[in-house]
């Protein structure tokens, strides 16, 4: 058990995602950087899509209620466990009663603005149409289905004997896998229905040009700010399934790249869609950064998405590979 | 949009889209309701989700060649027959205007009516769902009266309350929970739509049909 002692807004209990659900209307939720989180339960050897908290304001302090083996990933926020600095992506093991701080998220390395604290076991809530993710729209899922206060407790799930085994970690796939354009944080887009419907100069915008993130940007949808997109002439769509990543353009040209929290349904015009393979590297861009985005076709969106599952594949071998020899040690 | 012939778009490496062609129809939709219904045993397909006159599929993986999905959809279209639902009626009493209707005024201003006139024809046709999306809950609806079509709002507003009755374009529908919309609100009823403890968790099925009886009128 863990109890919050310290939160800002917005900390929620996410997996990867609820999925199966959006014929009644219910988007996914998940984790914002699902590379992450799966690390950290890869770290824990929880399974891949075990819940964690995710936390995109700092300071943020746990009490650990039990010896618990932890890990902290995402963005590099100088952990410390009752003052003592920890490495990130690294499994740790608190003792009952120590305490665990996340402070602001350092843009030195790997510069990002979500940490995943992930617990041995998994956080225990109920599973609710198939996931433990805040579904905050519809109230359930998560936590109660809100976002964590001060004095919230969270238990964890079983364990098994390797959760005990600690002292390694993984390279971030930000380090692994950088995407950069012009010294930003750079996303593969695929044109999406109404991309023809764009002017020449808007198109070259959307690839030529850096993207800055709006404060009015969250876990349901990132709104940019740059030349606006103008269509050749306006359009009024039906209402249709989109996914997060979808880039829509309402009629005021700047566009909003749907995120986890997105509803599953639409219709304002799209222009494209962020591949999933890229939705964390987006997912871990702070407000106020720019942003570059890369036209990209089926082929190579798809090599992108086998790479993250090669890049989780090798981050299971190597851990197993540590796990062997720390437990034959 | 509408266009002579079906449309299938890309929504990343996550779903596809079809679009069927044609004006915004019940028979379009049924048909809708039947591709959904065979698409969703496609090994490919996580989940057939309909939307007004199209269909999302998403992928359980991103396939490694679109093609086949593609021609099989097409050649599903071509033979699917209406897929006729037995429905069930609800009523939903309706205040237009005012607080719970805080951009009736921008109907009003967009399509020049007044108040009353925007709530008698409004609440005139039965509605049937054509399909749930937007949020837990949430039904589109079909046959509105194109003389209170609006467009969607140049920019989303963050927060609409649950129950709000709204016009997007030439589609209304009411909100389930809070939440954001780029859609105007002119109106608002009491309903609850979804409880996840249930199942189905949502109250209303594509099939159903509402109707909205004028509470009152806020003018």
């Amino acid at each position: 058990m863990i109890e919050i002692i310290a939160t800002g807004a917005l900390a929620t209990v996410q997996d990867l995602g609820r999925i199966g659900a959006l014929k009644w209307g219910v988007g996914g939720s998940g984790a914002m950087d699902d590379l992450a989180l799966a690390s950290g339960n890869i770290l824990l050897g929880n399974d891949e899509g075990a819940a964690g908290i995710e936390i995109q304001v700092f300071p943020f302090q746990v009490r650990f209620g039990e010896d618990c083996s932890f890990a902290v990933t995402g963005a590099d926020c100088g952990a410390r466990l009752d003052d003592l600095p920890l490495p990130p992506w690294w499994v740790h093991r608190a003792k009952a009663g120590q305490v665990l701080e996340l402070g602001l998220p350092r843009q030195g390395l790997w510069p990002a603005c979500r940490a995943y604290l992930c617990l041995a076991g998994g956080v225990d809530v109920p599973t609710i149409l198939g996931s433990r993710s805040t579904q905050l729209r519809g109230g359930f899922g998560g936590l109660e289905g809100r976002t964590l206060r001060n004095g919230d407790r969270l238990g964890t799930g079983a364990t098994n004997s390797v959760t005990s085994i600690t002292g390694f970690g993984l390279t971030p796939p930000a380090l692994d896998m950088p995407l950069i354009v012009d010294g930003l944080p750079a996303m593969r887009v695929l044109p999406a229905a109404e991309y023809t419907n764009y002017t020449k100069a808007a198109q070259a915008a959307l690839w030529g040009e850096p993207w800055r993130i709006t404060p009015q940007s969250n876990r349901y949808g990132y709104r940019l700010e740059g030349t606006p997109l103008t269509p050749v002439r306006p359009m009024e769509l039906r209402s249709h399934g989109i996914v997060p990543g979808v880039i829509q353009v309402p009629h005021g040209g700047q566009p909003i790249v749907q995120m986890r929290d997105a509803q599953p349904s639409g219709g304002y015009p799209k222009i494209g869609t962020v591949i999933e393979a890229d939705l964390w590297r987006l997912g871990q861009a702070p407000i106020g950064s720019r942003i570059r985005f890369i036209e990209t076709d089926w082929d190579e969106a798809v090599s992108a998405h086998d790479r993250n599952r090669r890049w989780l594949a090798e981050a299971r071998r190597l851990v197993a590979l540590h796990r062997m020899r720390m437990g034959s040690s | 949009m509408t266009s002579d012939e079906p449309f299938v778009s890309l929504l990343g490496t996550s779903a596809l889209l079809f679009e069927a062609p044609g004006e915004t129809s019940l028979p379009t939709q049924q048909r809708i309701w039947a591709l959904a219904r065979a698409a969703e045993d496609w090994p490919e397909i996580r989940e057939a989700v309909p939307g007004m006159n199209n269909l999302m599929l998403s992928f359980a993986s991103p396939p490694a060649r679109l093609e086949p999905i593609e021609a099989r959809l097409h050649a599903a279209w071509a033979c699917v027959e209406p897929l006729a639902v037995a429905g069930r009626l609800f009523e939903l009493p309706v205040v237009y205007g005012g607080e719970g209707g805080p951009h009736m005024a921008d109907v009003i201003a967009h399509i020049g009516l007044d108040a009353d006139a925007i709530a008698e024809i409004h609440s005139a046709p039965v509605y049937p769902v054509y399909a749930l999306g937007s949020h837990p809950g949430y039904c589109y609806l079909g046959g509105m009266d194109p003389r209170i079509a609006t467009p969607r709002r140049k920019s989303p507003v963050l927060s609409v309350p649950g129950g709000a009755v709204s016009i997007g374009g030439a589609q209304t529908g009411v909100s389930a929970s809070a939440g954001p919309s780029g859609w105007n609100t002119i109106g608002a009823t009491a309903m609850r739509f979804f409880d996840p403890e249930q199942n189905p968790p949502a109250l209303l099925r594509p099939g159903d049909r509402i109707r909205f009886q004028i509470a009152k009128v806020i003018r």
